[in-house]
């Protein structure tokens, strides 16, 4: 089986990674659609269970396609449609953080120059300069801009939020694509596998811990944020996590135990990323960002979907490159 | 031709920069003669309605715009007539000619009609005033349905004297629609109706 696997060649290994996903995909759709001609109506928590399941679905549908479509059109659409996703995420986070009017040319510039300008460098693979353009360069420029508008009302406070919304969505996002555009030695044509690996097992912490706090209900840990956060559950998905890791190695350019501290630390970013992006979410008043959507702005909820994979790809993307040297 | 792939651009360019979303609340988008009245923030309003609107109801719904303004260009021009159809309104009074002529115009000939009845576009966080145009057409067409409707979020889309529109999403609610009832007078009317419209806003 192992040999019969090794010996196709990449692209029709990560094709075959492809028909995996989409078959496990159906299987859990055909599974949804019987769950929800079973449910009579009475339950309700199960009926909204079912309805958010079939909702998760759904992304998880969107999700594998836009990697699919982007790993069969190459690398320069895949980053192409990246850049898509960051603008409609910060399209989002934008809309529920409120701006003045001085705020404008700096989120036009936001919009039209980082973000554009950040996927341009993904594309041609100026690595150096993608993990500092932002954090350096954008975040020095931006302030100068806002200064300029001539409104200090407030104006920590809302550079603070602009800053951080092109940090979660532009920058965060633009470290997926740069995933497959690195350069491992003896690994050409496979770094669709770098990605997979991520989302894998950053999803399954993240759904681990979700069952864990949900099996065995504790106190959590910081109650105004987050009811379910609990350092015990957050253990166990970081364990079940760096195990799933370790057993994904061989699809992955690491060793055993490499995977496994990789994927503890992307793990470890995207959950608690994912408490962060709850504060933030707390602070607004809002229970998730499509929630509001339904009522007022019409977002589907993006941000909810990404948010640990926001945190887990810059500090992924960074422990690879520098512990192996790329 | 032109005006229609125009059009598909714009649309498409709105709906990736705001979303134009259409929440109808208080009544289902219908094909019947209406008067959609909605609070004035930016110049974006109107295209934002429009494009709120489904394709169906957009080609029978026609917005107003200011003459000087709108015919002051062929571009102008072309753009209000032949990709809003719109109805043109002269601001500056002239002479015994009523100002809402070219309205009453449309109305007749069974046109629906957009309508911004505080006039100017407010930047305050509540709408102005209303003027009392809506009143006057409510009274002289009872049969067509007065639906009133909030715009959201659009004036951070586009604030005065900005040219670079920004990314933010906005919605367009629609309300129950209202009727002048008999004997009611026009300011208490025109008041009437600014409360449906600023009690879109929470909803």
């Amino acid at each position: 089986m192992s040999s019969f696997l090794r010996n196709l060649s990449p692209s029709s290994q990560v094709g075959l990674l492809f028909v995996v996903v989409f078959g496990l995909l159906i299987v859990a759709g055909i599974a949804a659609l019987i769950m929800s001609l079973r449910d009579s109506g009475e339950d309700e928590i199960r009926t909204q269970d079912i309805k958010e399941f079939s909702s998760l679905l759904n992304t998880s549908w969107i999700m594998c396609t836009v990697f699919w479509v982007g790993w069969a059109l190459g690398e320069t659409v895949a980053t192409l449609l990246f850049a898509l996703v960051a603008f409609f995420a910060l399209r989002e986070f934008i809309t529920l953080s409120p701006t003045r009017r001085g705020d404008h040319r700096s989120l036009v510039l936001a919009f039209f120059v980082v973000l554009p300008v950040q996927f341009w460098l993904v594309m041609t693979e100026r690595f150096d300069l993608v993990t500092v353009f932002i954090p350096v360069y954008v975040f020095l420029a931006i302030p100068v801009v806002s200064a300029l508008a001539n409104d200090p009302q407030r104006f920590l406070e809302r550079n603070a939020k602009l800053q951080w919304g092109i940090m979660v969505c532009v920058y965060g996002i633009s470290h997926v694509p740069a995933l497959l555009l690195l350069d491992f030695p003896g690994y050409s044509g496979k770094n669709a596998f770098l990605v997979f690996f991520l989302v894998f097992v950053v999803q399954t912490g993240m759904l681990v811990q979700h069952l864990a706090a949900r099996k065995w209900p504790r106190p959590p840990t910081a109650p105004q944020v987050s009811q379910s956060f609990h350092w015990s559950s957050w253990l166990i998905g970081l364990a079940v996590g760096g195990v799933v890791g370790g057993l994904m190695s061989g699809l992955t350019p690491f060793k055993p135990a490499q995977a496994v501290a990789m994927a503890l630390i992307a793990c470890v970013a995207g959950s608690l990323g994912h408490l962060v992006m709850k504060a933030l979410k707390r602070d607004r008043g809002i229970t998730n960002w499509g929630s509001e959507g339904r009522s007022v702005t019409g977002a589907s909820g993006l941000l909810d979907r990404v948010d640990a994979l926001c945190f887990a790809a810059p500090v992924f993307f960074h422990s690879v490159r520098w512990y192996f040297g790329l | 031709m032109l005006a229609k792939i125009m059009s598909l651009f714009l649309l498409g360019l709105i709906r990736a920069l705001t979303g134009a979303q259409a929440r109808w609340q208080g009544c289902p988008p219908k094909a019947e003669q209406r008067i959609y009245f909605a609070n004035h923030q930016s110049h974006a309003d109107l295209v934002l309605i429009w494009a709120a609107l489904p394709s169906e109801l957009r080609s029978i719904t026609r917005p107003i715009a200011a003459k000087d303004y709108w015919t002051k260009t062929p571009f102008k021009q072309w753009l209000t007539t032949a990709v809003f159809n719109a109805i043109y309104v002269d601001r500056a009074k002239t002479g015994d000619q009523d100002p809402l002529e070219p309205l009453i115009d449309a109305l007749e000939s069974g046109d629906s009609i957009i309508l911004f009845p505080e006039g100017t576009r407010g930047n305050q966080e509540e709408p102005q005033a209303f003027k009392s145009g809506l009143y006057n057409l409510a009274q002289k067409f009872p049969q067509v349905v007065l639906v009133p409707a909030w715009i959201n979020n659009v004036q951070r889309v586009m604030p005065k004297g900005e040219v670079v529109p920004v990314p933010i999403l906005c919605s367009v609610t629609f309300g129950a629609p209202l009727a002048l009832q008999e004997g009611e007078d026009r300011a208490a009317f025109l008041a009437r109706a600014r409360e449906a419209v600023l009690a879109l806003r929470e909803s």
